[in-house]
């Protein structure tokens, strides 16, 4: 029916997802510390690091974009003038209060979810180990329609339950996976049951709710950066400033661990004590990711994804998943606002639209070309 | 286990791949005697379950009293109108619904040769899902029957699309590959029901009580409606336990053994189509039944799919009876719905069968 190969011919070999690993040459860039004391070291790929500025650009492109276009047209040099203080009230008040701390908010959300993206997928070595597969997300949007549905709550309590919502839900599944050791497969598996368990527990309080909620708690679940302000901007900030740190002094072991949990343990890595580091650091970043912005769909899952085939070097690729997070983001942010104005969608329904196409795209290409 | 061909020989049957029986045809008589057993205490299960669920609810009326209502139709007798309106449907369209999911879910793993594949991952759920929310939200349906329909059509053409895109290329469809194209479909289609519902508000309305998946307020036309399809996905899935046995080897011995494995995967689709997409439409998404029972099943039978089918169709009919009892007992005179019972009473039996070291290889 479906097969027009011959008997005889051999199937092509199935090839590993990703494409062939190419032989990295890490830079090493000595910093010199005051003080005299030994330089500091600090290990970099070239390939990784001209991505990694292409895609700071793009975001800056889009930033740009955002910021002069929409009901009212700001020229370039209007939109500049008014970041130096000195524009015109109205635009000051365009630009200040209503563009800025939305893309600000966007590229800090999208760069939060990117990397905690990397950092999950690279601890389950396992594109579906993504946060939002794993049921954290779905844990913080039960925390939040809690705060929203039963305590009816403001937007203040509702991050705090969003956050509540996302440790609760990672410690469960993080204990219910742990035999003497939590073997990755058993964390996915444990995740998806507990965040189906999760889901069907959000779709009962929406069926409960008076109709109202129901909706605000809807556009909520699909994740939504509209009227996001400073404060947001501002949370974000400070959840970056501190986790972003952490997880890059983890990119080293978890490269280790890339060669197997044995291997690793045996160039001196703590194992479980990496992993549980990562996924701490990794759940901070969703929880605070969608008490912002609600569960916004498939950028963790896609980003570390995109950069793999970018960069094609081994490892975490952490900074790199960041960026090109917050470029998706913020362009997706951009995309819902304009598309169907006045209309405003919220930015979930376009991230998973476009992630998902993306993903069909990439299965296709490969499948055609005969790869696993 | 080993696949070689053993010595064949002129006398008797060739040796099971079976651990327990191997080559013993009396052992492997009294096992067969046992798991059939086994079966018929299953659907005896069934049976009670069916009577306790036309009895319990709202108004309580004893077994006996069941049978009698059952037996004697009697327009003018309370429990006969409850039963004959309201109860009856319901239970038949629990053992319906069950024996679809089951079913629908033990097909699904065995396709996909993946432990963790449910019914849903096909996207049929999915698309099943969209075409109501569209239908809702464009056409303004609100009757029951073309919920149905429409519900059917989505799921049909979703896994059509999955079918599609797993098979397209130079190499047939590998199971991962129509896992992760599953898992990609119904990604954009919950992002377009997501906007569909949040454009309408009407839509949203009515689609948050279809999602969660309840057997009440049923009626006896529903069931006339989703009958046949769940009967031709049945029959269907009867004649593909054998090629599926042969399929589980590998490609390569399955045509060896004069299975086709292309068209075997094509029909096992279409009988997963046909019944979750019945199911779905009727009850809306029911979660955990298609992706539990079947392991269930398998810790009772062994992997042989001849038992593993009908294992799995009389246990998840069980489940979701015992799941929609349950739903009209906790919250009295609430009730509780079917599809929340079996994501609570599901999540912890999946999650102890992930603990316990290894789950059931395929």
């Amino acid at each position: 029916m479906t097969s027009r190969t011959p008997l005889a011919r051999p199937r092509p070999a199935s090839r590993p997802q990703s494409a062939p690993p190419r032989i990295t040459r890490l830079r090493a860039l000595h910093l010199p510390l005051p003080g005299g004391r030994p330089a500091l070291s600090v290990r970099w790929d070239p390939r990784a690091a001209a991505v990694c500025l292409a895609l700071l650009l793009a975001a800056a492109a889009t930033g740009v974009w955002t910021l002069t276009t929409g009901d009212f047209r700001i020229p370039v040099p209007d939109v500049l003038r008014v970041l130096a203080d000195d524009g015109n009230p109205a635009y000051t008040y365009i630009v200040e209060e209503l563009r800025l701390p939305r893309l600000l908010t966007a590229l800090l959300v999208g760069a939060a979810l990117g990397l905690s993206g990397a950092l999950f997928q690279n601890v389950a070595r396992n594109p579906l180990g993504s946060p939002d597969v794993i049921g954290f997300t779905v844990g913080s949007a039960t925390g939040a329609l809690v705060t929203i549905l039963v305590l009816g709550a403001g937007t203040a309590s509702v991050a705090a339950g969003s956050v509540t919502g996302c440790a609760v839900t990672s410690a469960a599944v993080y204990l219910l996976a742990w035999r003497g050791g939590a073997a990755t497969f058993r964390l996915v598996l444990v995740g998806i049951g507990v965040s189906a368990l999760l889901s069907s527990a959000n779709a009962y309080l929406i069926a409960k709710a008076s109709f109202t909620d129901a909706q605000s708690a809807q556009v909520w679940l699909t994740g939504s950066l509209n009227g996001r302000g400073w404060e947001h901007a501002g949370t974000m900030a400070a959840a970056l400033a501190v986790l972003a740190p952490a997880a890059l002094l983890l990119a080293r072991p978890l490269r280790m661990l890339e060669m197997g949990e044995d291997t690793a343990s045996a160039l001196g890595v703590r194992v479980e004590r990496v992993k549980a580091a990562a996924l701490v650091v990794g759940v901070g970043l969703t929880a605070l990711a969608t008490a912002v912005a609600g569960p916004v769909p498939f950028i963790a899952l896609v980003a570390p994804q995109v950069v793999r085939r970018l960069t094609r070097s081994p490892g975490p690729n952490l900074a790199p998943s960041a960026v090109l997070g917050a470029l998706l983001l913020a362009a997706s942010d951009l995309a819902a606002q304009r598309m169907l104005a006045p209309t405003q969608l919220p930015v979930g329904v376009l991230t998973g639209v476009v992630g998902g196409c993306y993903l069909v795209y990439v299965l296709a290409r490969q499948w055609r070309a005969g790869q696993g | 286990m080993s696949t070689t061909a053993a010595p064949t020989t002129t006398d008797g049957p060739r040796p099971v791949r079976n651990a327990a029986g191997e080559g013993r045809p009396p052992a492997r008589r009294a096992q067969h005697a046992r798991r059939a057993a086994g079966l018929l205490a299953c659907t005896a299960l069934v049976a009670v379950l069916a009577v306790l669920s036309i009895g319990i609810g709202a108004k309580t009326i004893p077994p006996g009293d069941v049978l009698h209502a059952l037996l004697h139709p009697d327009p003018g007798n309370d429990d006969w109108i409850v039963v004959r309106t309201s109860r009856l449907p319901r239970s038949l369209l629990g053992i319906g619904v069950g024996i679809a999911l089951g079913l629908s879910g033990a097909l699904m793993q065995a396709l996909t040769r993946n432990p963790l594949a449910d019914p849903g991952l096909l996207g049929v759920n999915a698309g099943a899902a969209a075409a109501v929310a569209a239908a809702t939200a464009l056409l303004d349906l609100g009757s029951f029957s073309a919920y149905v329909w429409c519900a059917l059509l989505g799921a049909a053409v979703a896994a059509a699309a999955v079918h599609l895109l797993g098979t397209r290329g130079r190499s047939r469809a590998t199971p991962v590959r129509l896992a992760l194209a599953g898992t990609a479909v119904t990604a954009v289609l919950t992002a377009v029901v997501n906007g569909l519902i949040l454009l309408d508000p009407l839509t949203l309305n009515r689609f948050r009580f279809w999602q969660i998946g309840t057997l009440g307020g049923v009626d006896g036309a529903l069931i006339r409606q989703v009958l046949p399809f769940l009967a031709a996905g049945a029959l269907l899935a009867a004649l593909l336990a054998r090629p599926l046995n042969a399929v589980a080897l590998g490609d390569d011995t399955a045509r060896a053994l004069g299975a086709h494995p292309g068209r075997t995967q094509f029909a096992t689709m279409l009988a997963i189509t046909l019944l979750c997409g019945a199911a779905t439409a009727a009850v809306g998404p029911i979660a955990f039944v298609g992706l539990a029972v079947p392991h269930v099943a398998r810790l009772i039978a062994g992997p042989d799919q001849r038992w593993v089918l009908p294992y799995s169709a009389v246990l998840a009919a069980a489940l979701l009876l015992a799941a929609d009892i349950l739903g009209r007992v906790v919250l009295r005179p609430q009730e509780l719905e079917a599809g929340v019972v079996t994501a609570f009473l599901g999540a912890p039996l999946f999650i102890a069968l992930v603990r316990r070291k290894r789950i059931s290889e395929l």
